[in-house]
């Protein structure tokens, strides 16, 4: 095989990206799976989309919007999930159809060719930017960072929410700060995966290592695993087969799902007596 | 010297537009153990909230173990509470096991940045044990019955050493063998450690024969309280109840 490719620095980006985004995406995707807020974590990358969308109509820089609009609509659904004044999945509901009409407003509002914003939609991992690097690494060492030093905490939260409330950690905060990493994170992996693939590399691998284990320290490096072979896999499949780099990736990562979901051991819970599946 | 480490005035809880609690007042005193029956509604549970904090009052005063609550203490004031509420829908897949989640009770104490330590995974085993759980520590908490899932939440309110034990229908939705060994095991830990310990239910047959006072409670305010022999009889639970009630012979305040 010709690893001559390598040689260029829009394959090096590519490559760093993957694995940057990898592994930010697949850790806060621990939290989203784990916590079962799947839609939540839909409506925040579509409004991180239509935020960068927002940007490129009005000329500023589309990760700035990006990063606006995930925060602010985790700023919203938090209190709306947690409050239940409306049924959650309706108010969450409302709010994602809310996103993508912006999305799509802002889109049809821009003059010109509109090749930027479909590159947000579907990312494009080849011609990521050194700045876009420096931003995901910068991302990914913060999520990392948190998880180390919060690990007893967001363990407690994710699994027990209601006890870590009870037994006085501040579970509101640390929920609040899990929400928040996953717009940070859906805003600096946009420009590579894409706003509208970018939710499905957090849920995949996450959702594959949910099948896999009962600890949740196995499940956060599985998951990192496999967010990064999905990226890896898919860029050489885009590289190889000419393809769309964001939907090989995010096609691997599903692949990577339904094996594990195949073979996984949780699907013989009822055999737990017998055999310990515990690590 | 003044004992009490609950102490309620004229407490007003509202969720919207329905008055959860309409001016309740108590005292518990150090070491007591108090049972709170009625009607589901009448408020039990909201009480506890008000207690750890959790319930915010739209009137009155609250003080435990000599904080009033003003709504940002809970936070501190819960690393002193345990609390056990009834069994929850639980995911069997979730990723953690019962030693771990039964060390959660140590991490409101432990505080930030610090891991638990040898000593206290220890403790953890030791309490497990005690609840006899321990053959069950590496088993993920979503494969446990209710019964075992409710003695997984005692061990964990334990391993919190906590200076008031709150119990919000422990026993519910678990069998008959589950609910009696729940029973004993609250007052075993109650003889041991003489926590002060409030006991919520709804069901008379599932009070522990060690509670010393019974308080009624009906839409939202404390209706009688007295000694469980003064308080269980049938004129009185009927009242309560707003439907005959008949005490049957194996009523738990004198036997579980």
């Amino acid at each position: 095989m010709d690893l001559s490719i390598f040689q260029y620095h829009f394959m090096q980006n590519a490559v760093l990206a993957g694995l940057l985004g990898g592994i930010a995406c697949s850790v806060v995707g621990v939290f989203v799976v784990t916590m079962h807020l799947s839609f939540i974590g839909v409506c925040i990358a579509h409004a991180a989309f239509a935020g960068a969308l927002l940007g490129l109509w009005l000329g500023f820089n589309p990760l700035l919007g990006a990063l606006l609009f995930s925060l602010a609509s985790a700023a919203i659904i938090g209190p709306v999930a947690d409050r239940g004044e409306l049924n959650p999945d309706t108010s969450i509901g409302i709010i994602f159809s809310l996103m993508l009409g912006l999305a799509f407003l802002f889109m049809g509002l821009m003059h010109g060719a509109r090749t930027e914003a479909l590159n947000l939609f579907w990312g494009s991992i080849l011609t990521v930017t050194r700045q876009d690097i420096i931003f995901l690494a910068a991302t990914t060492g913060a999520v990392v960072g948190l998880v180390a030093a919060f690990y007893k905490e967001i363990q407690a939260v994710i699994c027990h929410r209601q006890v870590a409330l009870a037994v006085g950690i501040p579970a509101t905060i640390i929920f609040y700060g899990l929400l928040f990493s996953t717009g940070v994170t859906i805003t600096a992996s946009l420009q590579s995966i894409g706003g509208l693939l970018i939710y499905c590399l957090i849920l995949n691998p996450a959702a594959a290592a949910y099948q896999l284990t009962y600890s949740l320290k196995k499940m956060l490096f599985v998951a990192v695993a496999f967010g990064v072979v999905s990226c890896w896999a898919g860029l050489a499949a885009s590289y190889l087969l000419d393809i769309p780099s964001g939907a090989a990736i995010v096609i691997t990562s599903a692949i990577i799902f339904g094996l594990a979901t195949a073979f996984s051991p949780k699907r013989k819970v009822k055999g737990w007596q017998q055999v310990p599946l515990a690590g | 010297m003044d004992d009490t480490v609950i102490r309620i005035k004229d407490a007003v809880v509202s969720y919207r537009e329905d008055v959860a609690l309409q001016g309740v007042s108590l005292e518990v005193r150090k070491g007591e153990f108090v049972g709170i029956i009625g009607p589901n509604g009448a408020g039990k549970t909201t009480l506890l909230t008000v207690i750890n904090g959790l319930g915010k009052l739209i009137h009155g005063q609250a003080w435990v173990l000599g904080s009033r609550l003003n709504g940002g203490n809970g936070i501190n004031l819960r690393k002193r509470l345990g609390y056990v509420a009834q069994v929850e829908n639980i995911d069997p897949r979730l990723p953690i096991s019962v030693r771990e989640t039964v060390m959660v009770g140590c991490y409101g104490r432990l505080g930030l940045f610090h891991r638990p330590t040898r000593a206290q995974w220890e403790t953890v085993d030791k309490v497990l044990e005690m609840v006899g759980m321990a053959h069950l520590a590496q088993r993920p908490i979503g494969h446990l019955s209710g019964g075992e899932y409710q003695r997984a939440a005692i061990a964990r309110a334990l391993v919190q050493q906590p200076e008031i034990f709150l119990l919000d229908e422990p026993t519910a939705s678990i069998d008959q063998k589950a609910q009696h060994e729940i029973l004993s095991l609250i007052q075993l830990i109650h003889k041991q450690y003489h926590m002060t310990t409030l006991f919520v239910t709804h069901d008379l047959r599932r009070l522990p024969s060690i509670c010393q006072r019974l308080i009624l409670m009906r839409d939202g305010k404390i209706w009688q309280q007295g000694s469980p022999e003064s308080m269980l009889r049938e004129e009185v639970l009927s009242q309560l109840y707003g439907a005959p009630i008949s005490l049957p012979n194996d009523i738990a305040p004198l036997q579980t």
